[in-house]
């Protein structure tokens, strides 16, 4: 790639506030879905019984809907993932390029 | 005849199975034959429908980048179904409802695991990897490194992660086959090899694809009917499918000798995570093995390329996470429906208790008890697609990893021709064929689950820390990329020999050096930080190369511009 139209996007205040929201956006993802699955893990690793306990009078333990809400959970939080990225994300991403001449 | 059993075989009744198994056992055999025919219909049915995919795309695969990237005309929506097939491999949907079948619960363990790594590929990595990449994960590493180096580790890394999910699946699909037609497994193997050198030889990407997007929507109709089937014998109450598990589990603990209160605890048990992570450093391990193993498994990032761009690419994680999500919670119930109907049916069981053709086999039962030997049919045909689909994705990375990373830029220095990698692409996928049916033949005995987390571990210990460093740290050099990847992978390699499950089980020492499941805590800090401290050292004319294109690359993997775009047909 032509080093003046590296410059000159680096410089534009649009590919900048590209940057720093989506690279905070996609740490902050990552940081909520380590905690999510590492706190599970970590129940899993430290206690195996509160897992284990059955819900109400039922057989059902708590682990079942923890295990499968943390499923939903996971493709919950790629969906808000995307449907930034396909709005905000993506028209920044075309007004850079648009500027850029390209 | 089943209903009989499902309904007499209970808690009590259980301790005169092994009379009824002996007894029940000679019929089968004579069943078990007229089972086969419906079995090899469908079986042909399958087989032929994807050689017919595999015969179309040939005529549509000319380029270089058709065959490693389906000329990267693929939608997200495709390449989501694709990416789910590659996913739901035969350790998924065999492994993890037999794990269910026998310890209940930690089976959801797995699940979880294989399920969490896609947010992080999201979040950090795939539109990064589709604006810079070409066909391989070697292409985004080289953008700004030396590509000698880099390459050469990206060829051993990928080869290393490749061959041990090959031989998981190879002999997965020889006792399969092996169950099922009754031929040797040897045979079993040989088939499985065949068939999936044709379909990467002809097919390339695009045949490989559309297999995948064709098994991974049978495959989910399949487990959707299958655990259909099972709720509605619950009146779709979950909550009284585990009671019967529970109870189905107590009784058999009763009758293998356990006092009441010791039974009940047993059968308790798979409700809640039990002995399979003992201690806390191997459940985190483990977990974190499962987790970044996915976000470097070669076969799955390579899929990344065959969208246009990166807004498909986007969206073929969202599509793949979901189907796979969904695929898991349906795998969860097909375990538990398998303790229920599967385990109280001796015509599901061997003469010394555990499953006919053995452990894995659980769903294959099951879709027998819920659907008859049509589904069951069904059911073998989509399990054995899956294989030979996964297998033919891997064998395709491997291949490119040869031919992409060392022949056209190693041996040839970027000078070969589309031609000539084509060429040695084909021969590195007949080569793999052949050693993975040699491997699949030696590792009979192995526990499949294992080497896929152990697949999982390397893939989390080299490729994943490189690719991450490099996408998103200016400071990170050739020196320390190559260095931390290679330091990464043969921790991770030498940890798991050192590991109870080989230096105990297969290498029959007493004690193993290394106490824990899985090496991937350490293995990963070991790359991470090689990578760090050589980085920071390096002050070579190279390093300062590698940082000031640093630039340039964030300028292209943010916004595409430069970005590869797709071949027109």
């Amino acid at each position: 790639m032509d080093p003046e139209l590296v410059s000159r996007i680096q410089g534009s205040p649009k590919y900048q506030e590209l940057v720093r929201k989506r690279t905070r956006f996609g740490w902050l993802l990552t940081a909520i879905i380590l905690v999510a699955y590492f706190g599970y893990i970590g129940l899993i690793a430290f206690n195996k019984s509160l897992l284990a306990q059955p819900i109400g009078s039922g057989v059902t333990s708590l682990g079942i809907p923890v295990g499968v809400g943390l499923i939903v959970f996971t493709v919950a939080l790629t969906a808000v993932y995307v449907a930034r990225a396909n709005t905000e994300f993506d028209r920044l991403t075309r007004e850079i390029v648009e500027e850029a001449g390209q | 005849m089943k209903k009989v059993f499902q309904r007499t075989v209970g808690g009590v009744a259980m301790a005169s199975l092994p009379a009824i198994v002996m007894a029940a056992d000679i019929n089968i055999d004579g069943e078990q034959q007229a089972t086969n025919w419906t079995a090899i219909a469908m079986f042909g049915a399958f087989v032929g429908l994807t050689l017919w995919i595999t015969a179309w795309a040939a005529r549509r695969t000319k380029t270089v980048s058709d065959f490693y990237t389906a000329g990267g005309n693929v939608t997200g929506f495709q390449n989501g179904l694709a990416i789910a097939g590659d996913f739901m491999s035969a350790a998924s949907f065999l492994g993890i409802s037999a794990q269910i079948f026998t310890d209940g619960y930690d089976g959801l363990i797995y699940s979880i695991g294989f399920l969490v790594g896609w947010p992080i590929i999201m979040f950090l990595m795939a539109e990064r990897l589709r604006n810079l990449g070409k066909f391989t994960f070697g292409d985004v590493a080289s953008y700004r490194f030396s590509p000698t180096p880099i390459r050469s580790f990206a060829a051993f890394s990928t080869l290393a992660v490749v061959l041990f999910y090959l031989i998981a699946q190879m002999v997965g699909a020889g006792q399969l086959i092996r169950l099922l037609f009754g031929l040797p497994y040897e045979y079993a193997v040989m088939i499985v090899g065949v068939l999936m050198i044709m379909y990467v030889l002809f097919g390339g990407m695009t045949a490989t694809t559309w297999v995948q997007i064709t098994k991974a929507v049978m495959l989910l109709s399949g487990a959707s009917f299958m655990a259909i089937m099972v709720l509605a014998q619950f009146n779709f109450s979950p909550e009284a499918l585990f009671a019967r598990a529970v109870e189905v589990k107590t009784g058999l603990a009763g009758a293998g000798g356990a006092a009441p209160a010791e039974a009940a605890a047993q059968g308790r048990s798979i409700m809640g995570p039990g002995n399979f992570l003992k201690d806390p450093i191997s459940a985190i391990s483990f977990g974190m093995a499962l987790m970044f193993g996915t976000a470097g498994l070669p076969h799955i990032l390579m899929r990344f390329f065959t969208v246009p761009d990166a807004r498909e690419a986007r969206k073929s994680v969202l599509w793949a996470s979901t189907w796979i999500g969904y695929f898991y919670v349906l795998t969860f119930i097909i375990g538990f429906g398998a303790i229920v109907l599967v385990a109280t049916n001796p015509a599901f069981l061997a003469p010394d208790g555990g499953l006919r053709g053995g452990g894995n086999m659980a769903a294959i039962h099951l879709a027998q008890a819920v659907g008859g030997d049509v589904f069951l049919g069904f059911i073998s045909a989509v399990a054995f697609a899956t294989i030979l689909a996964v297998v033919a994705g891997l064998t395709l990375s491997g291949a490119s990893a040869i031919s992409h990373e060392l022949y056209a830029t190693v041996i040839k220095k970027g000078h070969a021709d589309s031609k000539g990698e084509l060429r040695v692409s084909r021969i590195t996928t007949l080569a793999l064929g052949v050693i993975a049916i040699g491997l699949g033949i030696g590792f009979e005995g192995q526990n499949v689950a294992f080497m896929v987390s152990l697949a999982f571990a390397l893939a989390a210990s080299g490729n994943f820390p490189v690719l991450l460093m490099v996408l998103l740290w200016k400071g990170c050099t050739t020196r320390g990329a190559v260095a931390g990847g290679f330091l990464g992978v043969l921790t991770a390699l030498v940890l798991m020999i050192l590991s109870p499950s080989i230096w105990v089980t297969v290498l029959g020492n007493e004690t193993a050096i290394f106490p824990y499941t899985s090496p991937a805590l350490f293995s990963m800090a070991v790359a991470f930080g090689t990578i760090w401290l050589v980085s920071v050292l390096d002050r070579s004319p190279r390093a300062a190369i590698d940082r000031s294109a640093f630039d340039e690359q964030q300028v292209r993997s943010e916004t595409g511009i430069g970005a590869s775009a797709a071949s027109v047909h």
